[in-house]
């Protein structure tokens, strides 16, 4: 799998801009302590080979279960953590291998947003000092200059800035996670990687939050790489979709083409598993496609399958499947998928 | 289990051969200081450092000195206090040990069983008066230092009561378990009371916390939806969970009390063990005896460390894989 | 219903003693389960859908909590149970999931042992025998190898692993309803099908179960009746079929479309409720929906009935609309959150 291969076939209409992120086999590898009298180190392989490409104002979802490596990518994506292998570009620079002090420069352009928006705050710190942090990090004017700045991305997020001076205890969930937004627009990012920004929200609050990603990324051209378990979050935000299983991209496409015919086992049973709200308008998919149930769990990603990651719970699996990994190509529909036997073109 | 257990113990072994290292550096390497006339003691005349010289073998490299401290101490167990001429240091430390250990152990006991009792029953009458009374007697008790308490004690029970209530209480002092075990029991008791009651409230504080805690776990709630009666709930799961950090915290204080911690305890109540050793062999600048006794030290504390870590993973089965 | 329901819960309140005063969580609800059917509660954060179904089985323990109402089970109310008796319901003859399976076993104990204390503290058996049946549980939940795996310590098993155990252990004594929390919440959705899977199955067995959830497309896959809760009250109730084809509250509506979906058409912008949540502690006397509703007018200052609508007698809902042409209400709400400012109204 190589980042040729994602650029000859990525055709989306959608993602016409240029490429903003780009990365190239990343590996994200931990060594575990030796166990017992197995005295081998073991490894754990959270990301293994991911290759992917970002284009400026298109939005790329990440989903995947829990363990499959969705958030380390997130992290390995904004250089939060060192990669084990692979490379990641940014903005059409190599920040693979850049020093934290060179990096620091390309910080304000890439923003991230946590999921839990209680643990992501300083709770002893006013909203408005959390949202002026990084401006005053990056040297972004003087005192008034900054109040200023804080005061408009209080209104960009729909808070009141009445409401600089509340500890983050004082606001609810939605209005939280509203600050940790404003706290990554401050410094006018032109990529911000959201992890799982809804999920500890309450339905109601999560549409609110959802639209203002939406109206964001329309005001201010923005990029997002937005991680998220909840297969109709993504459906709603993501151009394009990269499904992950056990560290590796297993399927990635454009939302209407992936959504209505998925071509890796894994998809069609991600997406079966999801229980649809049945309203009587029939769209509900029970008339569309059989249920598949998968048995069992998602292996420990210490001891991974051979070949394919996705095989012991596949129920398409044959030998071919154990023996080789497959690797991620373009499909006749333009979309890629690391499978031996794909589903649908 | 087993393999945990050989581990943690090779791991202490080492730990306390990096301790032996570090005393005999403290001792016998610190910059601009002759070690011989440290050994020797005050006013030594030249023909004792001469044979502290030679026994120590100062003229000698570095590890031949480790090496004969430790044959000293360990194999010929000859090590000789200057400052008391001729009394032997091992033998001194073998006799000590079983006074520590009776008052230490029978403080421990009592504790433990009062602080489990008085900190279950406060979380159990939280909201109730009886709670902040029974925490107010575990105040008092860790705020009476074991000096001005073992003080008080002796005065009362030896002075001002002793013709009336008390005049069944022994003098200070210390009788063989072996020799009479009534005895021993007799001069133990009030030593042991004052140790434990600065213990038994820190324990109860403690231990009412995590209680408190545990009962409103996700699995206590669990146990109550099981049909499980209060009495099980709070025995049977909070307490079982909430015992594991005591534990710990119980072999540690235990190892140092052991390994000399006691000596307040041990000096007002006229008790010869380690921590009366040790405050002797300070006053008199005895090194000889404050080697011996520092290395006893950490032997049971690393003991305690290892025997600590193993019991937590018995009662902790999560821990039998970290 | 044909049956004399197994579970008839009425008026019940609970309200908790704070430093600000009282605050009502669960304000005078009515519901009831009839025996073998399964009944969705739905609701967000401070509905009181948990916080109620702990009061049924009595598990509110704080001191500063009021319960009033009753609860009636098989014509016993639960309320007034000595103790003792309580104790015999619970786990016998109502058990109960909750929502998070990491934290719901004592990490202490093996699985199986939990299990066979259980069935000890209800059945006279012995250890051996309440063991032989933990396995035997804990395969029937779709535990592999469980005659090993009983003897595991919570820890050993994953989340989905413990949920089923948790299950397992709440079937152990064959109750006749399960009251479930949200018991899929934790868990990704491969296995959260399963669980979805086994809870049908312990129905079909004849069991009566109470789910708990925020999640629509849950109820909407299982549920025989719909319970949907707003600010510890009843908002609507009805048929599965009826609530989710033709709903009547607004705040169902609201629900209902502000959930992005994995089909239909892609809006560029969700439909919203307006605000946040109600929270026990700022009740409004009358709808307690009222100030996040569009189609708000005087009469919501007062307190709506659960009263039935013009169809289906089961359904009923608690709002002071026309109870004809609902369906067209609804279509002008969701034209209208287009437009509208979602901004959350400062507390």
């Amino acid at each position: 799998m190589t980042a040729q291969e994602v650029v000859t076939v990525e055709q989306a209409p959608s993602s016409g801009g240029a490429v903003l992120l780009r990365a190239t086999d990343v590996s994200k590898h931990y060594t575990l302590r030796p166990d017992g009298l197995a005295r081998r180190r073991r490894i754990l392989r959270a990301v293994d080979g991911v290759s992917l490409e970002v284009r400026t104002g298109e939005t790329l979802g990440v989903v995947g279960e829990s363990g499959c490596g969705k958030s380390t990518l997130g992290r390995c994506l904004v250089r939060l953590t060192e990669l084990t292998g692979g490379r990641v570009e940014f903005d059409g620079k190599d920040i693979t291998g850049l020093s934290s002090r060179r990096l620091r420069p390309l910080r304000p352009g890439m923003q991230l947003v946590f999921q839990d928006p209680q643990a992501s705050l300083n709770p002893r710190r006013r909203a408005g000092d959390i949202v002026a942090e990084p401006l005053l990090v990056h040297r972004y004017g003087d005192a008034a200059a900054v109040r200023r700045r804080v005061a408009e991305l209080f209104d960009v997020v729909g808070l009141s800035s009445a409401h600089r001076d509340r500890y983050p205890h004082e606001f609810s969930g939605g209005q939280r996670q509203r600050i940790g937004i404003a706290r990554a627009l401050a410094t006018e990012p032109k990529l911000i990687v959201a992890d799982e920004p809804v999920s500890a929200l309450d339905v109601s609050i999560q549409a609110q939050v959802l639209n203002l990603f939406a109206d964001l990324q329309e005001r201010f051209g923005l990029t997002y790489v937005f991680i998220a378990h909840d297969l109709g979050v993504v459906r709603h935000v993501s151009d394009r979709i990269a499904v992950m299983y056990l560290g590796e991209i297993v399927e990635l496409g454009g939302t209407e083409a992936l959504f209505g015919a998925p071509a890796h086992p894994y998809t069609e049973a991600l997406l079966s598993a999801v229980p649809d709200i049945d309203d009587g308008t029939g769209t509900a998919k029970a008339s569309r496609r059989e249920r598949v149930v998968l048995s069992g769990e998602v292996p420990n990603p210490v001891n991974k399958p051979t070949g394919c990651p996705f095989r012991t719970r596949c129920a398409h699996a044959r030998d071919l499947c154990a023996r080789e990994r497959p690797s991620l190509t373009g499909t006749a529909s333009g979309r890629l998928v690391a499978c031996h036997y794909p589903l649908a073109g | 289990m087993l393999s945990f257990a050989l581990k943690r113990f090779a791991s202490a072994l080492l730990v306390m051969f990096a301790i032996s290292v570090l005393v005999f550096l403290i001792f016998f390497a610190t910059p601009g200081v002759d070690p011989a006339a440290r050994i020797a003691g005050r006013n030594a005349d030249p023909a004792t450092l001469a044979q502290v010289r030679h026994s120590f073998g100062l003229d000698r490299p570095m590890p031949v000195r480790y090496l004969l401290m430790m044959r000293h101490l360990l194999i010929d167990r000859d090590l000789e206090s200057f400052v008391n001429r001729g009394s032997r240091v091992i033998p001194q430390i073998l006799q000590a040990t079983p006074v520590t250990l009776s008052l230490v152990v029978g403080a421990a006991l009592i504790w433990m069983v009062a602080g489990v009792v008085m900190g279950t029953a406060a979380a159990t009458l939280r909201g109730r008066a009886a709670d902040p009374l029974i925490m107010l007697v575990g105040v008092v008790g860790v705020s009476l230092p074991a000096y001005w308490l073992g003080e008080v004690v002796n005065l009362v029970t030896q002075k001002q009561l002793h013709s009336s209530v008390f005049s069944w209480v022994p003098p200070p002092g210390y009788v063989g378990i072996g020799r009479d075990p009534g005895q021993w029991a007799l001069h133990m008791l009030f030593p042991w009371l004052t140790l434990a009651l600065l213990y038994a409230g820190i324990y109860a504080r403690l231990l009412r916390g995590e209680v408190v805690t545990a009962l409103n776990e996700d699995y206590v709630r669990t146990a109550r939806a099981k049909g499980l009666s209060e009495r099980r709930i709070l025995l049977r799961h909070a307490l079982r969970c909430s015992l594991i950090p005591i534990v710990s915290l119980f072999g540690l204080d235990f190892g140092a009390l052991v390994g000399g911690a006691a000596l307040l305890t041990e000096v007002v109540f006229g008790l010869p063990g380690i921590g009366k050793l040790t405050y002797d062999a300070l006053q008199n600048l005895d090194l000889p005896v404050i080697m011996g006794t520092v290395l006893y030290a950490a032997f049971f504390v690393v003991l305690a460390n290892a025997l600590v870590d193993i019991l937590y993973a018995r009662l902790d089965p999560r821990a039998r894989h970290a | 219903m044909p049956d004399q329901p197994l579970l008839d819960v009425r008026d019940l309140r609970v309200s908790f003693r704070t430093r600000q005063g009282t605050v009502t969580a669960v304000d005078g609800l009515s519901f009831s389960v009839a025996p073998g059917e399964i009944l969705g509660v739905v609701g967000e954060s401070g509905s009181g859908k948990s916080v109620s179904m702990l009061a049924v089985l009595r598990l509110l323990t704080n001191p500063n909590v009021t319960v009033s109402g009753e609860v009636l089970f098989r014509g016993r109310d639960l309320l007034t149970l000595p103790d003792r008796e309580m104790r015999s319901v619970r786990g016998r003859e109502i058990a109960m999931v909750f929502q998070d399976p990491m934290t719901a076993l004592t990490p202490v104990y093996t699985v199986g042992w939990q299990i066979a204390e259980q069935i000890r503290a209800h059945e006279p058996v012995s250890r051996r025998e309440a063991h032989a049946r933990a396995v035997q549980l804990l395969s029937d939940v779709g535990i592999p190898d469980a005659a090993s795996r009983v003897n595991a310590y919570p820890h050993e098993f994953s989340g989905g692993m413990r949920q089923r155990a948790v299950i397992a252990m709440a079937l152990s004594c064959g109750p006749s309803l399960l009251i479930a929390d949200e018991p899929t919440t934790a868990l990704d959705v491969t296995v959260q099908a399963q669980i979805l899977d086994l809870m049908r199955q312990l129905n079909e067995g004849g069991s009566a179960v109470v789910l708990i959830t925020h999640d629509m497309g849950v109820i909407s896959q299982i549920a025989d009746r719909v319970l949907v809760m707003y600010g510890g009250r009843a908002a609507e109730e009805g048929p599965r079929r009826a609530v989710f084809h033709g709903p009547r509250h607004p705040y169902t509506w609201g629900l209902l479309d502000s959930v992005p979906r994995v089909d239909g058409p892609r809006l560029r912008r969700l439909p919203t409720i307006a605000g946040v949540p109600v929270t026990p502690g700022s009740l409004p006397e009358g709808c307690a929906f009222a100030p996040r509703c569009r189609l708000r007018h005087e009469r919501c200052e007062e307190r709506p009935p659960l009263s039935v609508g013009d169809g289906d007698a089961a359904h009923r809902d608690a709002c002071w609309l026309p109870s004809g042409g609902r369906a067209a209400l609804r279509l002008t709400t969701r034209t209208a959150t287009g437009k509208d400012t979602d901004t959350e109204v400062a507390s």
